[in-house]
């Protein structure tokens, strides 16, 4: 583990399990690494993937609560669809209760939106990997940074569009390709299009899909470590795909300021769990499972690109940044 | 009494003689047709009393009923965007409904198109409504030329029509040709696709296009507005027709005509499902924050584009069909084949045609295709023997090989049938001197056994004595 990153879980004293016969003040050591993390601050990688016009930037604009997208200059909506994908990266720090947070938001535009779409993942699937690959090549150096800056992509969150029948062809690629390198978390864009109803047929049959075509979206069953964790994450598992709707504009309603959108039958409040559930994927993806996220990106998807990689070679020899790897880990 | 009644007006320019009324004689009725086909802009003069040509119209207007109207509409878009909900709900049927689903149900690898009809009959008037649907439209992930079966389809009709429009007997001409497409946009917010300008650049010189933004529900207002200027920007950018609406002297009709070219691409919402608001019952999408009504003109488009489709620009849309696009493809199939004296269009009526199908292919190409299709055939006839005469020389080949072998292997055996024999002569000499042998052997046994015999008698003789 990089330093800086607290365990999640604190370690029982296993066999044994002699009692304590006064207080040493182990329990400290919380409070220690949090003075530490608080310090160092974190950072996180997310990447928003999507056909252009189904409100990624105005997604993550909401989910931090501050202009940190690509659009984040307002409305720039004659900008070209650039003709192969693009990976644009964008960076921030914001702070809050004393914690920084280094964001970096990756953003694809060009996916999906040509007449042609074959391959249109590997430009991804490339990004993916020439983040692992700095990665590793900072951790075989024989002077080390004390702290290697991460760049990996901790979370892909992957936008279906509405269209109120099923997954396409395309989302199915592209998530069967990419979810053994990545965490993908799939939501449903513009989830505003759709009634109640048509909501949760819509999100049945796109989960019967995923299913159907073994993709394995984050929380990934097999990494449950434990029954508690089972527990919370078959609950989430329940209800992703999870129905978004995005908005950076406050409104009056009810005599409170919310984020929402207005349309002549009503205002569509944003944080509203009767409305949309960006409130519960806001919650999960920041509040709950964060860290989380980041240590499988760490232990699981990186470990995965590091033993192919030392296998392949035979060994590590020293690498220069153009070498093609397979997209497919 | 007679009366004196002029003939000027421009309704009786028709070529048949107009009908003589509150007793008129004949030469008078002559007299006022000649100066009233003069021109359009005769005098206008008044009518002294009740004629009765006002009738027209309704006469006009009983035979077509009688007739019956047919309108062919074809609806192209994503899959999911919401056509087959706005089709039920425009016309106020179930086209598709649950025990006939329509194509949104059913998942296509490839672009179909496919028709369905439904006779309507509203106030005497039937109407025989055509939908033509193409699933599977821009659904795939390489959606180059996804385009080509609507494209054929489209010609393919037209073709029909002109066969049909050819022919000796002509007293059916059913009109199957495609008179409007809607073409959904999905609600981005940004602009239009590549798909879409693709699309709309190879259909507009064939059909009244006529882009819809599909689930309008999705944008508010200022989003909509904004997405409207920016499609009609990009729609004058790539210089595509979109259906035009004539102009009319009526300065009511140009009033609500300009106030739907504002509002240009119509931005729908479709539903059928019927909801209770405010008491009143409305056909909209139930939301948690409210309902959509669908025939709300703050809400969407909606009734603005039923009114233009079916109230008042039906029979235009029919009519630019046949006068702009018809004839547009008409003219280009037939200067194809009387300009070069090659029918470009060989490719869709068989190769061994000579005729064209307008029946009007001059002599002089007759000709020539005749002596195409003569050189063709030697050609072929060279090219067969030639590969004749290659297999002969391989069978003859082929046979002197197998006949080489099969003399060495008549040599062989000989020579095997010659070596056996051989053994078998050394083994009968043996044997014949074996037998020799034996019975020289056994003559001397035999001599033997015979002085034994003789000795024995002597023995026997003495002994007796």
């Amino acid at each position: 583990l990089s330093a800086g990153q607290p365990s999640r879980k604190r370690s029982h004293s296993s066999g044994g399990g002699s009692t304590l016969l006064g207080y040493i003040g182990i329990d400290t050591i919380i409070e220690q690494m949090r003075k530490k993390t608080m310090k160092t601050g974190f950072d996180f990688n997310i990447m928003v993937v999507g056909p252009s016009g189904l409100g990624k930037s105005t997604l993550v604009n909401t989910l931090f609560k501050s202009q940190v997208s690509r659009k984040s200059a307002g409305w720039s909506r004659d900008e070209k669809i650039p003709k192969t994908v693009e990976i644009k990266s964008v960076s921030h720090v914001i702070e809050e209760g004393g914690v920084k947070m280094k964001l970096t938001v990756v953003d694809t535009p060009g996916f999906g939106d040509q007449i042609n779409n074959d391959n249109c993942w590997e430009p991804i699937s490339k990004y993916i990997n020439e983040q692992f690959e700095k990665f590793l090549k900072e951790e075989v150096n024989i002077t080390r940074k004390k702290r290697i800056p991460d760049t990996r992509v901790h979370c892909c969150v992957y936008f279906i569009p509405p269209t109120g029948h099923s997954l396409r062809q395309l989302d199915v690629e592209f998530m069967k390709r990419l979810s053994h390198s990545v965490n993908i978390i799939p939501v449903i864009a513009k989830s505003d299009t759709m009634t109640v109803e048509e909501r949760q047929e819509f999100k049945q049959r796109v989960r019967k899909e995923l299913e159907m075509n073994g993709i394995e979206f984050y929380p990934q069953k097999e990494f449950d470590d434990d029954i508690e964790d089972k527990s919370d994450n078959d609950k989430i598992r329940e209800m992703m795909p999870f129905a978004v709707v995005g908005s950076d504009k406050e409104y009056q309603v009810n005599g409170k300021r919310v984020l929402g959108r207005k349309t002549p039958w009503g205002i569509i409040e944003v944080e509203n769990p009767n409305h949309c559930e960006f409130a519960q994927l806001r919650d999960f993806l920041i509040r709950s499972h964060l860290q989380d996220l980041k240590e499988v990106t760490h232990n699981i998807h990186y470990e995965t690109y590091r033993a192919k990689r030392l296998n392949d070679n035979g060994g590590l020899h020293p690498i220069t940044s153009n070498d093609t790897q397979e997209s497919n880990l | 009494m007679i009366l004196l009644v002029n003939f000027s007006s421009p309704f009786l320019r028709s070529p048949r003689a107009p009908v003589i009324t509150e007793g008129m004689s004949s030469s008078e009725v002559l007299a006022g047709e000649a100066e009233g086909n003069g021109g359009i802009m005769g005098q206008q003069k008044n009518l002294e009393g009740y004629v009765g040509f006002a009738n027209l119209p309704n006469q006009v207007y009983r035979k077509s009923v009688k007739r019956g109207f047919e309108f062919t509409l074809m609806v192209v878009g994503e899959s999911g965007l919401g056509k087959s909900t706005l089709i039920n709900s425009l016309f106020l049927t179930d086209l598709y409904s649950p025990d006939y689903p329509g194509p949104s149900h059913r998942i296509k690898k490839t672009v179909q198109v496919e028709q369905s009809q439904v006779l309507i009959k509203e106030g005497g008037v039937h109407l025989l409504l055509t939908i033509v649907d193409t699933p599977g439209f821009g659904d795939a992930v390489d959606n180059s030329n996804c385009w080509q079966p609507v494209t054929d389809y489209i010609d393919n009709k037209f073709e029909d029509f002109l066969n049909s429009e050819s022919r000796v007997n002509r007293r059916l001409m059913p009109d199957s040709r495609v008179h409007c497409c809607l073409y959904f946009i999905a609600p981005s917010g940004h602009g239009l696709k590549p798909l879409d300008i693709e699309f709309m650049k190879r259909l507009h010189e064939k059909v009244n296009v006529i882009p819809l933004i599909a689930k309008a529900d999705t944008m508010t207002p200022e989003e909509c507005l904004q997405f409207k200027k920016q499609i009609m920007k990009e729609i004058h950018e790539h210089k595509i027709k979109i259906y035009d609406f004539p102009e009319t002297d009526n300065e009511e009709e140009m009033k609500m005509i300009r106030k739907i070219k504002d509002r240009l691409p119509l931005a729908v919402v479709g539903s059928n499902t019927i909801i209770e608001v405010n008491g009143k019952r409305v056909r909209g999408r139930q939301y948690p924050w409210g309902v959509a009504e669908v025939e709300n003109g703050d809400h969407c488009d909606f009734t603005i584009l039923r009114n233009m489709l079916i109230r008042t620009h039906m029979q235009d849309l029919k009519d630019v069909t046949n006068n702009v696009h018809y004839e547009n493809y008409r003219s280009r199939k037939l200067a194809a084949v009387t300009y070069n004296g090659v029918d470009n269009n060989k490719n869709k009526s068989q190769l061994t045609k000579p005729d064209t199908p307008d029946g009007m292919s001059p002599l002089a190409q007759m000709e020539e295709e005749r002596r195409e299709h003569v050189a063709k055939m030697k050609k072929m006839e060279q090219e067969m023997e030639q590969v004749f005469d290659m297999k002969v020389k391989e069978k003859i080949q082929k046979l002197q090989d197998s006949e080489a072998e099969l003399q060495k292997r008549h040599e062989q055996m000989k020579k095997n049938l010659q070596a056996q024999y051989k053994e078998l002569e050394e083994k009968r000499r043996q044997f014949e001197e074996e037998v020799n042998t034996w019975e020289t052997h056994q003559r001397i046994l035999e001599q033997q056994k015979l002085e034994l015999n003789r000795t024995i008698d002597k023995g026997k003789k003495k002994k007796i004595f």
